[in-house]
């Protein structure tokens, strides 16, 4: 697969994709680290994974960053010179990207686990729950789907600033605020994709806190949760693809 | 072998190239010739499958661009040497070219060598200086040996010493037997480059000739003879169906100018069975900015109001400097 080898040098002949992965892992690890070290009670499983929504966010930016900057820097027309067949090497692109996100993740919430259980002071942090294995493991699930989704943004937007925009405030504020809209609001948050994301890693898990939510809040079981936010990465990258193939590049 | 065949793009209201068919050969440099804004830019796009036209097809060597395998191998192109990740190596940015058509590791190294890059390969591209990115570039349309060469004005803001090697460097791959298409908006630099032409404005083919037979038919020749007796002279080529024209060109005082595909022969000629004086008589060829205005003249995109002049004379003589500091070229 040639264009998997050309996506991963382009993408590790830069510094930009290094730094990204390094912070991403510092914030789940470190953040880890802090909460295990200054909570009250017993630290959980759920308790240590804190910073893993940190990181998936800066995973995104970096795999916007792999498209916007081709366009950024024109790189992208003497890309699509040498493979004209453009979904397939937008899709070598997302491959890369899906991978290296889906190990930062796991590198994160599994190392986040480690030092729950050195700053933890003997709490019982062993995993011995599906719903434990589902949230630990399952972060690689939700990194590599949400970096299928920040390059089909990159893809279709073209321009860093505003996929960026886009890729922060849809989760972390657009999805929530749907719930301030009046009978329908509560129904759009719980159906949007990062909430079932959430809702797949999350259903089930002990946070140390009272009162995390009733079953309610979430739409679906953490098995199909997963499947529709899925969807969204493939009807996202499936638009993207299709535009990316009509438009003059 | 390049052949586009009614090449039409349109955005919007705006028509960028109109009905546009020519054939490039291989074998000799092809200059694309145009003033800014004519469709060069699109045109070469277009070429590469990279912009779609709106109707019309565009083929090399038969085939559709979008439907070569491994294209690096048969077309090499530089549309814009600013287009490199400017933190990635020259080495780097050909090794991803490379392995994208499966090219040998070897082929970066020669690409390297033939443009004398080897010694910075491993410095960022960002660095480079335009010349450099220029030569980056070429590395990068030569790498998988192609047989077909396109680019856009490849010697814009280069040093005299980097025209030259441009120049002799676009000859040896034609000499070569290679299909060359160079775009330039300066008819000087296309003369000593090109053999052949493709003359385009507002996006509408004007001309497709050799450079020579274009430079003849626009420009035309003048006989300029210096007389004691103008009026006679003038009477007698008058006679001979001639088109003449006295002019008051200063220092020399009155001079008279016989239009017309003539040879100086046929003045002397006159002048001798008439028993006229003469005290010059030459030969004078029109500029090739002069052929070149007079055949592109209306279709020149951006006249200013009050003085054409000046902008046609910016359009041809004020190329590089500016335009490539502000990044994309014409039409983008």
């Amino acid at each position: 697969m040639s264009v998997i080898t050309v996506e991963r040098i382009k993408l590790f002949s830069t510094r930009s994709p290094w730094w990204c992965m390094i912070v991403a892992a510092v914030l789940t690890l470190g953040l880890a680290a802090l909460a295990s070290a200054f909570t009250e009670g017993q630290v959980t499983i759920g308790l240590t994974q804190g910073g893993a929504q940190l990181s998936q966010m800066v995973m995104m930016v970096m795999a916007a960053l792999a498209v916007t900057t081709e366009y950024r820097f024109g790189t992208i027309r003497t890309s699509f010179q040498a493979v004209p067949q453009r979904a397939a090497l937008l899709l070598g692109k997302t491959t890369v990207v899906a991978v290296l996100s889906a190990l930062v993740g796991l590198i994160a919430s599994f190392g986040a686990w480690g030092i729950g259980n050195v700053f933890g002071g003997g709490s019982d942090l062993a995993i011995d729950t599906g719903a434990e294995w589902r949230l630990l493991a399952g972060q690689g699930i939700v990194f590599a789907l949400s970096a299928v989704i920040a390059v089909a943004i990159g893809i279709l937007i073209r321009q860093s600033a505003g996929a960026i925009a886009i890729l922060i405030l849809w989760p972390l504020l657009v999805e929530n605020l749907l719930n301030l809209i009046p009978k329908v609001g509560d129904d759009m948050s719980r159906w949007s994709p990062f909430q079932n994301a959430a809702s797949f890693l999350n259903q089930g898990q002990d946070f140390g806190i009272e009162g995390a939510g009733g079953p309610s809040q979430y739409a679906l079981t953490p098995g199909w949760a997963l499947l529709y936010f899925a969807a969204w990465a493939v009807a996202l990258m499936a638009i993207a693809l299709f535009s990316a193939s009509k438009r003059d590049a | 072998m390049i052949e586009a065949q009614g090449l039409t793009k349109r955005y919007g209201a705006t028509v960028a190239v109109d009905n546009l068919s020519f054939e490039v050969k291989p074998g000799k440099v092809t200059g694309f010739l145009g003033p800014n804004g004519a469709g060069k830019s699109t045109t070469m796009r277009m070429i590469l499958g990279l912009d779609t036209p709106t109707s019309g097809t565009v083929t090399i060597d038969g085939q559709r661009y979008r439907d070569l395998h491994q294209p690096l191998t048969k077309v090499g192109a530089l549309l814009d040497a600013k287009w490199v990740h400017p933190n990635r190596s020259a080495r780097a940015h050909l090794m991803w070219m490379a392995a994208s058509n499966k090219l040998p590791k070897s082929s970066v190294d020669r690409a390297l060598e033939m443009v004398g890059l080897t010694s910075v390969a491993n410095k960022r591209a960002g660095a480079f200086s335009l010349g450099m990115s220029q030569r980056l570039g070429i590395a990068g349309a030569l790498l998988g040996d192609p047989g077909v060469l396109l680019f856009d004005e490849p010697v814009n803001g280069l040093d005299p010493e980097g025209i030259v090697w441009i120049r002799n460097f676009m000859h040896r791959l034609a000499d070569e037997g290679r299909t060359v298409l160079v775009s330039s908006h300066l008819l000087s630099e296309m003369a000593l480059t090109a053999e052949e032409l493709v003359v385009i404005g507002r996006g509408r083919l004007i001309a497709q000739s050799s450079t020579q037979e274009f430079v003849d038919r626009a420009s035309g020749t003048t006989v300029k003879v210096r007389t004691p007796e103008l009026d006679k002279l003038a009477a007698v080529l008058q006679g001979q169906q001639l088109k003449t024209r006295i002019e008051d060109v200063g220092e020399q005082g009155k001079v008279l100018f016989v239009e017309g595909d003539l040879t100086t022969d046929q003045v002397g000629e006159a002048a001798a069975a008439h028993g006229i004086v003469l005290h010059e008589l030459s030969l004078q060829r029109g500029s090739l900015e002069a052929a070149f205005m007079q055949m592109t003249g209306d279709s020149v995109q951006y006249h200013a109001q009050d003085d054409v002049a000046a902008v046609t004379h910016v359009n041809l003589e004020a190329p590089s400097g500016a335009e490539v500091a502000a990044g994309p070229k014409e039409d983008n």
